[in-house]
């Protein structure tokens, strides 16, 4: 009888514990006063069930006590990052979590300064630091990633084995600080290493298509607090420099050498260790971001539809307009992305479906457009790296849109499950990877090192 | 009878001071304190106890420390401080004057005859 009553009281801590405004320490006190009331109704000859009810019915609604907690704890409801976070959900974990992100923090910080010893300057020699970039922070970060799902070895070996070769591919063909190839090595050499920091991410469990969308997930999120972070480390600089100077010193040399790149480097795994830590507590901007901007963007892109077809004047196609239509194609990409990372996979097609599908087949029709002025050039006047590569990301995203507006019209209908649409987005990641390390490894010697 | 939800509100603190001015407690048995005072007329709720016993805390007026009952429970009791002293002997002023000034009133007027006539007429 009493263990009924003990797996009762159980059942009705976890109740109250789901409740952000009530902690730990307001359960006890409520459940102190529950036990109370019960005891009495027990002495008044009440089984113990019914005195159970009766306790409970009489503390009422948990929804009205709560909302009487939240009026006197208002800032509960503000949640409660790490490291401000309530005192009873500082675990060892966390702990150990926090110092060994301070750890590749620091690590990531000294990267970028090791290459100094060697007579590099940061400020001088961009033609080294540009392509590297990537190379100071991102090991940290996958370090630690790897160090919090405790990596099986040959997975660790493959990701050395991948940073080494992006450590080649940046340095080996000792391309000039004018050409195209630097530019293109530096860009997508950091898109390839995010790839194997994804590696690290999805290293427990390497083919789930669950765990890829995590890593989708992981990189929005990453991406907003990295943004964050940036602007407070702005902020903090200009501050510096301006006090500074008023005294007349000016810390211009360690601004410059010391506060910017290392901040830069250490914010990487700082802006990853965030994520992680907050993953379950905080709602995810990157899909809010999504659902404000998917209705705009669609709106944008059939209103340039619709001029583009009253003016009649052709695309004024130079090598910049082939990479703005790229960022639109990807950001299109990215829209579609998120708001498939936070979609109920069982919801039947929405409203908002139909606009992703109006969304994505506009930025098809626009691409088309474009993709047929450009080849023309091509053809016409030969290519040259630059060319090439956005030539190539744009088949790339074109393809991937092109199948998931397939998919798409095919949810829209209720025919295809929404799981494809994600296994589609998610067996495409190492397509994209791949491409970004052809253009690193292989671009270069194939156009001359130009 | 039911008392208002104002009037409780209003005259909660001076109440939850008055009784751990006695003595230190805790929440169930303010409860069934403040029942008994009041006959069973005033019927506070947990809602309204627990965040004002937490105010009260936030404010200093009271401070709280547990202690293990039987078995592996822990109460939570309270105690009053020097500050929540002060400001029962505050609150109790000011109780004093709205309830005197309502006894002159009513004492001097027959306004409690008033309501009953007007309702036969």
């Amino acid at each position: 009888m009493t263990e009924d009553l003990e797996a009762q009281f159980a059942e009705w801590r976890r109740y109250v514990r789901s409740r952000p405004e009530l902690r730990q320490a307001d359960a006890d006190e409520l459940e102190d006063h529950l036990r109370g009331s019960v005891d009495e109704l027990l002495a008044a000859g009440l089984h113990t069930d019914e005195a159970f009810l009766v306790a409970v019915k009489r503390m009422g609604s948990l929804d009205d006590l709560s909302r009487e907690f939240a009026r006197e704890h208002s800032e509960r409801l503000w949640k409660q990052l790490v490291l401000t976070g309530e005192p009873d959900s500082t675990s060892p974990r966390s702990r150990r979590d926090l110092l060994v992100m301070v750890l590749c923090a620091l690590g990531a910080a000294v990267s970028i300064k090791v290459p100094e010893l060697f007579g590099q300057r940061f400020e001088r020699d961009g033609g080294f630091y540009a392509p590297n970039l990537a190379l100071f922070a991102l090991p940290w970060l996958a370090g630690f990633l790897a160090w919090r799902r405790k990596t099986a070895p040959p997975v660790i070996a493959a990701l050395v084995g991948l940073f080494a070769l992006g450590a080649v591919g940046a340095n080996v063909y000792q391309l000039g600080d004018e050409s195209q190839s630097l530019v293109l090595t530096t860009i997508h050499l950091v898109i390839a290493l995010w790839f194997v920091v994804g590696v690290a991410y999805v290293s427990d469990d390497l083919r789930s298509s669950r765990r890829r969308m995590d890593f989708v997930r992981f990189t929005g999120e990453w991406f907003v607090y990295y943004v964050l972070i940036a602007l407070g480390g702005g902020v903090l600089t200009g501050l510096t420099f301006g006090t500074f100077e008023a005294i007349g010193i000016s810390p211009q040399n360690f601004v410059a050498r010391w506060l910017v790149p290392c901040g830069a480097m250490a914010a990487v795994v700082v802006a990853g260790w965030l994520v992680e830590a907050k993953q379950s507590v905080v709602e995810n901007i990157a899909p809010v971001l999504t659902r404000l901007f998917t209705p705009l963007f669609t709106v944008a892109l059939l209103a340039f539809l619709v001029a583009f077809g009253f003016s009649g004047s052709g695309i004024d196609v130079e090598r910049e307009a082939l990479i703005l239509f790229d960022v639109l194609l990807a950001v299109v990409l990215a829209l579609l992305l998120y708001s498939i990372s936070a979609r109920d996979p069982l919801a039947p097609a929405g409203l908002f479906d139909k606009l992703q599908l109006a969304l994505v087949i506009s930025a098809l029709a626009i691409d088309v457009l474009v993709l047929l002025e450009i080849t023309g050039r091509i053809t016409e006047f030969g290519t040259t790296p630059n060319k090439a590569a956005a030539l190539g990301e744009n088949v790339l995203l074109l393809a991937n849109l092109a199948v998931s507006a397939w998919l798409l019209v095919g949810l829209a209908r209720g025919r295809t499950p929404f799981a494809t649409l994600e296994r589609w987005q998610t067996a495409y990641l190492p397509v994209v990877a791949g491409w970004a390390w052809t253009v690193v490894l292989v671009f270069p010697p194939l156009f001359g090192y130009l | 009878m039911k008392v208002t939800k104002d009037l409780v509100a209003a005259s909660a603190t001076p109440m939850v001071l008055g009784i751990l001015a006695d003595e230190d407690s805790y929440g169930y048995a303010i409860l069934k304190r403040i029942n008994e005072l009041s006959g069973g007329e005033l019927d506070w709720t947990e809602g309204l106890l627990y965040p004002l016993l937490h105010r009260l805390e936030r404010l200093g007026h009271v401070e709280s420390y547990w202690q293990a009952v039987a078995g592996e429970r822990r109460r939570k009791y309270y105690r009053v401080t020097p500050g929540g002293l002060a400001e029962l002997a505050e609150q109790r002023r000011q109780w004093d004057t709205v309830v005197d000034t309502l006894k002159g009133l009513w004492r001097d007027s027959n306004q409690f005859v008033v309501i009953p006539s007007e309702a036969r007429a």
